[in-house]
């Protein structure tokens, strides 16, 4: 990888970090509404998973969707005009937070209905299969939403059609309140692949560069025909589940363990330790970054609000 | 009487409930130790225990399919689906099981099972997290399907779809939780599928139920200072629907406005309409009119959401309509 790269993934994760922290302070400040749920702490998933993904590639997600949006390629400029509900957001502000989506950067939308999107998943990579298209749909969800039907059936499905699939679960602990072993019959979420056959590994996801390493093989498998894969991420949200969430499930103590991990401090002594780029070069992506985001805000601020026709546009292709 | 909110009279209800009888129990997402999204069963976990609130994995079909299981062996629970929207993640057990067992074994099968929801829109959710659907559950036989409007009625309606030994589909309003009213202590019983005469007025009769009583109201008072008396029936129960308040009001006003918040099309305003038609004929005056959500997913955006979303004035302007 060219050094240029590496700059590039550090400003991708710092883009995301601050963008998030900048949409908590619009949501209380109520220029935000609705849900909004911060990818901070797992922004070394997707940037590792999406850094190698080719064009052709299928990025499919759940409602935790910025970082994933930004990692797709998506401006902050649309994004954070989408969080506000500007005409000039991904959706045309009729998505929110929760709906974001670039079809024509692959982005296929992050989904608010837990579980609802994996089967959703399958059929793109039917879709490539049947057009015999070389690519790879990489759907990504949560631990939660490995208990629902749809996950089962998806999985299911994506193995006896041999459909190109990379099963990504973020398994950050929680499902809302909910630990993990409360909720599902086996901690290790992987083992759940070996009930439909399908090869399954862990990775650590607070390291970008494992992430990375471990996605860039699982493409190139699936890819050459080896059918679905699944991949436990392994990973932690520093912020509650939402905004207004109270935390009542999980220790302080915990939270300031993970919080030691944080990706984008592992990234950047990584970074330093093996001489790839110097204290200076970061902290001016850094600052790249918060202009990039300061510029996303004050253009959502400015961007106007969707014309009243707009409520009854799309709701066909043809009237 | 205490002036309470929504939210503590439906605690209150199932608090009561599950002292009064160890066979009550609740299930559902986050109703254990996180008390509830809305805060409902806020305490339950540590008083009842987890034997009694049992918090779910995510997975609506089988929160609703093992309540119905369990309330076959005589228990009676209580599901809570975290909002209505997720209710279409477990549509088979509710529509094509808990309203089908006991009528197509021949009676023997029974179940006192109420599924608790969250509905409405307004908040600015988007579209899958929005939605008023409770005219699709209304339409299969077998389920009663109930939706309050006030503290007093979301008690007493609670505690009787608790005691029932018929399914029920409970929903509440999201942006009602907050509303207060009287309501009476300790045992107090609505009983299902009755509607009743919320106002009354002698002009025009406005046919509504839960969230959009709150916005009748409102505009009934606005009607009020122009000599406009506007006669409130609240529905409470789609199924069953009890028409006999409606006809009794219509056959004195002559003209309705039916407000709900769901979708116009094939809607309780719709069921409502044809019924005075059909029943009442002779007595209509004018046209009904109904009011009712755009047809439209809701989208995100807060000005477009509440321009589809029934207003105060469109109830104003549509009871001049009428008149
Ligand atoms: C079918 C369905 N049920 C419930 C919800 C409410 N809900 C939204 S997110 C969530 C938790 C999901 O947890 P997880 O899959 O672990 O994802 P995370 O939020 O941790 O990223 C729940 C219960 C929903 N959106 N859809
Ligand atoms: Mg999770």
């Amino acid at each position: 990888m060219e050094k240029r790269e590496y700059l590039d993934l550090y400003h991708q994760m710092v883009v995301i970090r601050r963008l998030e922290e900048r949409s908590a302070e619009l949501y209380q400040q109520g220029k935000i509404g609705g849900f909004l749920h911060l990818y901070i702490g797992q922004e070394a998933v997707s940037t590792g998973l999406i850094s190698v993904r080719r064009p052709e590639d299928r990025i499919i997600t759940a409602y935790r969707d910025h970082g994933v949006a930004i990692n797709c390629g998506l401006s902050a400029r649309e994004v954070m005009a989408e969080l506000l509900g500007k005409v000039t957001g991904c959706s045309r502000g009729k998505g929110g937070s929760m709906h974001l989506a670039d079809v024509k950067k692959n982005f296929w939308g992050g989904h608010a209905i837990v579980g609802a999107h994996l089967p959703i998943a399958a059929g793109l990579a039917l879709g490539d299969v049947y057009q015999n298209q070389k690519a790879v749909t990489v759907c990504m969800f949560g631990d939660g939403a490995t208990n629902i039907g749809y996950f089962h059936e998806a999985l299911n499905l994506s193995k006896v059609w041999n459909l190109p699939v990379l099963w990504v679960c973020e398994n950050n602990q929680y499902g809302m309140g909910t630990a993990v072993e409360r909720a599902s019959a086996v901690s290790e979420i992987r083992r759940k692949a070996d009930g439909y056959g399908m090869k399954s590994e862990a990775v650590d996801g607070m390291d970008l560069m494992k992430v990375r390493e471990v996605s860039a093989r699982l493409y190139e498998e699936i890819r050459n025909g080896s059918g679905p894969q699944f991949l436990e991420v392994i990973t932690y949200r520093f912020r509650g589940h939402s905004m207004g969430d109270p935390e009542r499930y999980r220790s302080a103590d915990e939270v300031k363990t993970w919080l030691e991990n944080d990706p984008i401090g592992i990234y950047h002594r990584y970074l330093l330790d093996n001489k790839i780029a110097t204290e200076e070069e970061l902290q001016e992506q850094i600052r790249l970054a918060e202009e990039e985001v300061n510029d996303a805000v004050a253009f959502a601020e400015a961007s106007p609000e969707p014309p009243a026709e707009e409520l009854f546009k799309h709701i066909f292709v043809e009237e | 009487m205490a002036r309470i909110t929504m939210r503590e009279a439906i605690s209150q209800a199932l608090w009561e409930e599950m002292e009064r009888d160890p066979s009550v129990f609740i299930m559902g997402e986050e109703v254990g130790v996180w008390g509830g999204t809305y805060a409902v069963t806020k305490g339950f976990y540590d008083h009842f225990g987890p034997e009694r609130v049992r918090d779910t994995p995510i997975a609506e079909a089988v929160i609703v399919g093992a309540a119905i299981g369990a309330a076959l062996t005589g228990l009676r629970p209580v599901a809570e689906l975290m909002t209505i929207n997720f209710a279409f993640s477990a549509m088979d057990h509710i529509v094509n099981q808990a309203a089908k067992l006991h009528y197509m074994f021949g009676g023997q099968m029974i179940l006192p099972l109420v599924i608790r929801a969250v509905g409405g829109g307004g908040r600015q959710l988007g579209a899958t997290h929005s939605q008023t659907p409770d005219a699709v559950f209304a339409h299969f036989p077998g389920l009663k399907v109930v939706a309050p409007g006030t503290p007093a009625d979301a008690k007493g309606m609670l505690k009787a779809a608790i005691r029932s030994q018929d399914p029920v589909l409970f929903i509440e309003h999201a942006t009602l939780y907050q509303t207060r009213g009287e309501v009476p202590e300790g045992d107090y019983i609505v009983p299902l599928g009755k509607s009743t005469i919320q106002r009354e007025g002698r002009h025009v009769t406005i046919v509504t139920y839960s969230k959009m009583l709150e916005i009748s109201t409102k505009a009934a008072d606005q009607l009020a200072k122009e000599g406009i008396e506007v006669e409130i029936v609240d529905l409470r129960s789609l199924r069953p629907l009890d028409m006999g308040p409606v006809l009794e009001s219509f056959k004195k006003t002559n003209r309705a406005v039916i407000v709900e918040e769901g979708w116009k099309s094939y809607g309780v305003g719709a069921e409502v309409a044809s019924r005075i038609y059909e029943e009442a004929f002779d007595y209509v005056d004018a046209p009904i009119k109904r009011v009712a959500q755009a047809e439209v997913p809701l989208p995100y955006n807060r000005t477009l959401e509440q321009m589809a979303l029934p207003q105060v004035e469109d109830v104003v302007k549509a009871v001049k309509e009428v008149l």
